[in-house]
């Protein structure tokens, strides 16, 4: 046990939290409430100084830049019966996601100064929170995944239910509701998957790449093989007996919730290709089921109605966790999982992907541009912002017809990876401007503000940046991922891209008429004029940091981009590679079809 | 055979063989003649009854216990019981366990929360223990008679234990409504036992079974010819049906169970939800399986009775039939199941399961929404649970004729099932009971905001509540998930249907658990309730039976471990 292990270090970095809430939880000795909500916030710094040390090269276990493959991987049996491991790793598309969590939970519990219900309850639930998210985007293992998804579900129904507003129980129930029930289809395509799995039709390369083999220093991948069959590991001895039946009808399969090895069966082998309702595809029904699960969370129309609920009612904390991390668990769902697990899927729907990415940018953005209350317009700003997202991750431009150019999709997907670090940013930073002065009138009319300028200068600043930041200036964080996006889907679908392009004008139009309706004018509106007092050294401490990144991500975004770029092209480039395959498969099918006047029957590899 | 050899043999299988692997029920039939005597002597009517009763049931607990622990059930024969009328094998030992070590803590829980009082304690064990004999022999029947037997032996001691609380009228009505309803149904599956043992000639179901697959009931109705003695057959199928789906208060035969389980004391109820439930489960297996799928060797039965002798006989052509269609079964697997001849009889018992149990499984989901009473929407929870674990037997059926690994494993989610089950319901109920203590109540509205004033409680409820949905990292997702595993390796449209059905009723039951969850950790505290206080050993009583829902949760792998080892050899 120390940190120089993966295993020891990563665990580390998803339990601590919950260590520290279990402590809290059990522990007979009664703090005040502020002492509580001090021990929470050291527990999420230290967490999150965990999780900066990954940065730091001369750590054992550190993230090392510029390498695409999973890094830190590491390998425990945990429910050997059911064939569920301890799997975690890192890569270019969790660590950016990470570092974001363990930031805004420092942020976000910095932000709880002003409750004062419960508080023990409230930093235990919190802390269980956040180990939740950090697993689902370490896990590498299908139902480790499932579980740490599961695991954030009763904490945020609670956190919304407790301490929310006045219609905190529906909005939690909704919540609730709709993740479950995303959740329940996404557990289904799991079991097709697993069902269909095979380790043993992948070769050796593609075992070592899925992380079950690890290859030593001078040795090819066969080597590797045969040193990890005739080794003691109980799946190395499943794989040699089911691997070594002659009679291929006889063969069993040796199925796997791991989704590194799942990625590569989905790419490489025609497992999920089956044929199992309505003559759709294995892939395609599981697809469909993982996106809708994902989609909720992120949110899209037309399952996005509980987002604005659940932020209008839950505290300003949680709203701040909610936009800037828990929808971006959707996004990264789609990445990881559905597009390389169920690439023929995934492009057949390419389209309709896209499309749910549009029709939610111009919904989201006509939906804010109608609401009265200031937290429901942001929350449909957050459906508008995280439409690009899914937008980005659609554009499948790596077709025949532009020479399996993987270019532009590239660019989407790194773009729509950057719009989720800037979104993480802004949108916490925008519910976290609306909580300060939530906290000072009670109210969020967007008619009945006005001149908050002229009483709160120092906070109006921050907040015209932030909101500046979420409309997708230049110069600021939300800019980036947007104009990439935009671009890459100009290759992709002209149509697409030029609405896409408009809604930068509906986004300018209700995050300025915001503006000039809160900051802006002569006169404040509302009651409790006398209760605007300056933004206070607390608030200026969670407001700077937030300020800050969006300047420096909208002005560097090669510090981010350095970090995701290379997994994100490695994912590309693989299913750009898998397309060209495809594309030959089925021209190399069709003259069979016109020869021979029947169906040829594809080789299996 | 003279009668000399014959008297020979009887003693020495009774001596030998039986009687030595019958020893925890022999302890506690002994437990009860001993608590019932006790008092006629002076003196002994000092002597609490409840430390009788949980002696005996720690002694019979300590011998169901394998004494070379897990490894002992991989050799573990199956080997038959009092001339064919029973069966001990991995799933009696297992299932005897499960209800040995319920028992002990149910009486525990019977002791803390005063329920036996020193007057009638004595009464109430026997009847505890009484049925828990009963349930025992449910387990391991292995003959129309003692299913017979075994049903009504657990479910008479029940009927008086939901009016144990005297003097309360729900309670009298609730026992009167249960044994009407079971002597009913009792009566009808008495009749489906007559049919079926006419129609085949015997009632010992191995030799049932082996009846059934000579009389080729595919050419049967590949001839359309004599009709009437399938419809016999089916009827006397559905007619035992209706006794099982009592046991297991599956829709349509559940309306006992929430007026019993309203009108019963908690404790009771959860002796019902578990312990019942689970030797009535641990039946519809050995039914199910018994009439559908003949064990390839010979068995090693008692040649006594005239039956087993015949048995060995008539089983060899199924034996040899199966064998002798292996190599077509490699090549096209479709066929042999089409082919084999106790196909058709399988279709049918798993068509009855699998509707029986998704329309019970939703019904049970549904119709607790609306109650304001937590007894009684946990026992139409215990409905819907019902329901998902009928859909394992369903699943592990219809697996037996084609894969017999994964109709193991869809037996191990059964028994999995059926273990975190009793840890989920009995905190459940004796949380409930002991708030009952507490504050005379057993309303949910009436427990708003508990969680100021018991937190432990509260909190422990609420987990459990959770866990009966089936989220994880709750012991309740891994049962679960094993079903709806199982499920989808049975495949085929009805199997799919059951998987979605199931899957839904996850998200529908979310719902009303939660309601309860949230009113004692949400809503305010009513100013009309004095403080609650539970003192100390009801507290760490409930911490003892609800932590394992959580511990469980995390790391399932030695439960899983257990019920892997009695599904594998519990039929080849």
């Amino acid at each position: 046990m120390n940190l120089s292990e993966p295993a020891v270090y990563l665990s580390l970095l998803v339990f601590l939290p919950a260590l520290v809430g279990i402590v809290l939880a059990v522990s007979p000795v009664r703090l005040t409430d502020e002492a509580y909500k001090l021990v929470t916030l050291a527990g999420t710094i230290v967490t999150f100084m965990l999780s900066l040390w990954l940065f730091s090269s001369g750590n054992e276990v550190h993230f090392e830049l510029g390498v695409a493959e999973m890094q830190n991987l590491f390998n425990v049996d945990w429910i050997p019966s059911f064939g569920i491991q301890y799997l975690m790793g890192i890569d270019g598309i969790s660590f950016p996601l990470v570092i974001l969590t363990t930031f805004l939970c420092v942020v976000a519990m910095g932000a709880s100064w002003p409750i004062n219900k419960h508080v023990k309850a409230y930093c235990v639930l919190f802390l269980l929170l956040e180990t939740g998210i950090i697993g689902v985007f370490l896990a590498l293992d299908f139902f480790l995944f499932y579980v740490f998804w599961e695991v954030m579900l009763l904490p945020m129904y609670f956190l919304i239910g407790i301490w929310g507003g006045p219609r905190r129980e529906y909005a939690a129930i909704k919540f609730f509701l709709y993740t479950l029930l995303g959740s329940v289809g996404m557990l289904i395509a799991i079991l097709m998957l697993y069902f269909n799995s095979d380790l043993t039709r992948l070769d050796a390369q593609q075992l070592a790449d899925a992380g079950i083999i690890a290859i030593a220093e001078g040795e090819t991948a066969d080597q590797a093989l045969e040193s990890w069959k005739s080794g003691e590991s109980a799946l190395a001895q499943k794989f040699v007996e089911y691997s070594s039946e002659a009679d291929p009808t006889q063969r069993k399969p040796l199925h796997t919730f791991n989704i590194l090895a799942l990625q590569q069966m989905g790419q490489h082998t025609d497992l999920f290709d089956s044929e199992v309702l309505w003559g759709k595809s294995l892939q395609w029904w599981a697809f469909l089921l993982l996106f809708v699960g994902f989609v909720i969370k992120v949110p899209s129309v037309p399952l996005h109605t509980w987002l604005p609920d659940a932020h209008v009612e839950a505290p300003t904390p949680i709203s701040m966790i909610l936009a800037g991390i828990l929808l971006k668990l959707g996004g990264y769902g789609i990445i990881r999982i559905c597009y390389p697990i169920c690439p023929q899927a995934a492009y057949d729907l390419a389209y309709f992907v896209c499309t749910i990415g549009v029709v939610s940018m111009v919904w989201g953005a006509f939906a804010a541009l109608a609401q009265t209350d200031f937290k429901r317009m942001v929350a449909y700003s957050s459906v508008s912002h995280m439409g690009y997202v899914v937008l980005g991750f659609g554009v499948w431009s790596a077709v025949g017809d532009t020479g399996y150019n993987a270019d532009y999709w590239k660019m989407g997907v790194n773009g729509a990876m950057y719009q989720m670090i800037g979104h993480g940013i802004s949108s916490a930073g925008m519910f976290f401007m609306v909580g300060v002065v939530y906290d000072r009138v009670h109210h969020r009319n967007l008619n009945e503000f006005g001149g908050l300028f002229a009483k709160m200068p120092i906070y109006s600043g921050f907040a015209v940046g932030i909101f500046f930041a979420g409309l997708g200036l230049p110069g600021l964080c939300g800019f980036i991922g947007e104009v990439l996006v935009v671009l890459s889907v100009w290759k992709y679908s002209i149509l697409l891209a030029v609405i896409s392009a408009a809604v930068v004008v509906l986004t300018a139009g209700y995050i300025l008429w915001a503006i000039q309706r809160v900051y802006l004018g002569a006169e404040y509106k509302g009651p409790h004029e006398e209760a605007l007092t300056p933004i206070t050294m607390r608030e200026i401490f969670i407001a700077a940091p937030l300020m800050f990144l969006a300047v420096l991500f909208g002005i560097y975004p090669k510090l981010v981009l350095d970090y995701m770029q290379p997994s994100v092209d490695m994912q590309i480039d693989q299913l750009a590679a898998w397309t060209q395959e495809h594309d030959e498969r089925e021209t190399a099918a069709k003259p069979k079809v016109i020869r021979d006047g029947q169906l040829a029957v594809l080789p299996r590899d | 055979m003279n009668l000399h050899t014959l008297v020979e043999s009887l003693l020495n299988d009774t001596l030998e063989t039986s009687l030595p692997l019958f020893r925890p029920e022999l302890v506690l039939c002994a437990t009860i003649v001993l608590m019932l005597v006790v008092r006629v002597f002076p003196g002994g009517s000092r002597l609490p009854s409840f430390v009788l009763a949980l002696g005996g049931s720690i002694l019979a607990l300590l011998l169901a216990l394998p004494t070379e622990g897990l490894a002992a059930w991989s050799e573990l024969q199956r080997q038959e019981l009092f001339t064919g009328m029973l069966v001990h094998d991995t799933l009696t030992a297992y299932i005897r366990l499960f209800l040995m070590a319920f028992a002990v803590l149910f009486i525990v829980l019977s002791e803390l929360t005063g329920i036996a009082d020193r007057e009638d304690g004595q009464d109430y064990y026997a009847l505890v223990l009484g049925a828990t004999v009963g349930m025992c022999v449910m387990a391991s029947a292995n003959h129309l008679l003692t299913v017979f037997l075994g049903v009504e032996m657990a479910s008479v001691p029940s009927y008086v234990l939901s009016g144990v609380v005297k003097g309360r009228r729900r309670s009298s009505e609730a026992a009167l409504k249960y044994a009407v309803y079971g002597a009913g149904t009792a009566g009808v599956m008495l009749y489906g036992v007559s049919l079926l043992a006419g129609v085949l000639g015997s009632a010992h179901l191995p030799t049932m079974a082996a009846k059934l697959s000579a009389l080729d009931i595919l050419s049967m109705i590949a001839a359309g010819e004599e009709g009437s003695k399938l419809m016999v057959l089916a009827l006397g199928g559905l007619m035992l049906g209706v006794g099982l789906a009592f046991k297991l208060s599956a829709v349509p035969f559940h309306f006992w169970c929430p007026d019993v389980f309203e009108g019963a004391s908690a404790e009771v109820d959860a002796f019902l939800s578990v312990a019942s439930k689970a030797a009535a489960l641990a039946l519809l297996l050995r039914v199910g399986l018994g009439l559908t799928h003949v064990t390839p060797e010979p068995q090693e039965a008692v040649a006594l009775a005239p039956a087993a002798t015949k048995l060995v006989a008539s089983n060899e052509s199924p034996v040899t039939q199966r064998t002798a269609m292996k190599p077509v079964a490699l090549v096209a697997e479709q066929a042999d199941s089409e082919a084999e001849p106790l196909s058709p009889v399988r279709k049918f018992v798993v068509t009855i399961i699998a509707i029986v149990a998704m329309v019970t499984c939703t019904f049970g989901n549904l119709a607790a929404y609306g109650q304001t009473n937590i007894k009684r929407m946990l026992g139409y929870s215990t409905i819907a649970h019902a329901g998902y674990m009928m859909m394992a037997v369903a699943a592990a059926i219809a697996l037996v004729g084609s894969d017999i690994t994964q109709a193991h494993s869809a037996v191990s989610a059964l028994l999995l099932y059926v273990t975190i089950y009793l840890f989920m319901n009995l905190s459940a109920f004796a949380i409930i009971a002991f708030l009952r203590n507490a504050m005379q109540s057993e309303e949910i509205e009436d427990y708003a905001g508990l969680v100021r004033s018991a937190p432990v409680i509260a909190v422990m409820m609420t987990a459990v509540l959770v866990s009966l949905i089936g989220l994880p990292p709750l012991a309740g997702f891994w049962p679960k998930l094993r079903v709806l595993q199982s499920l989808y390796e049975a495949g085929g449209t009805l199997m799919i249907t059951a998987l979605i059905v199931a899957g839904l009723n996850t998200a529908i039951s979310l719902i009303y658990y939660l309601r309860v969850a949230k009113t004692m950790c949400i809503d305010p505290e009513p100013d009309s309730r004095g403080p609650v206080s539970l003192g100390f050993l009801p507290v760490a009583y409930v911490l003892v039976v609800s932590l394992p829902v959580l511990i469980l949760g995390l790391l399932p792998e030695w439960v899983a471990r257990w019920a892997d080892a009695a599904a594998q050899q519990f039929f080849v």
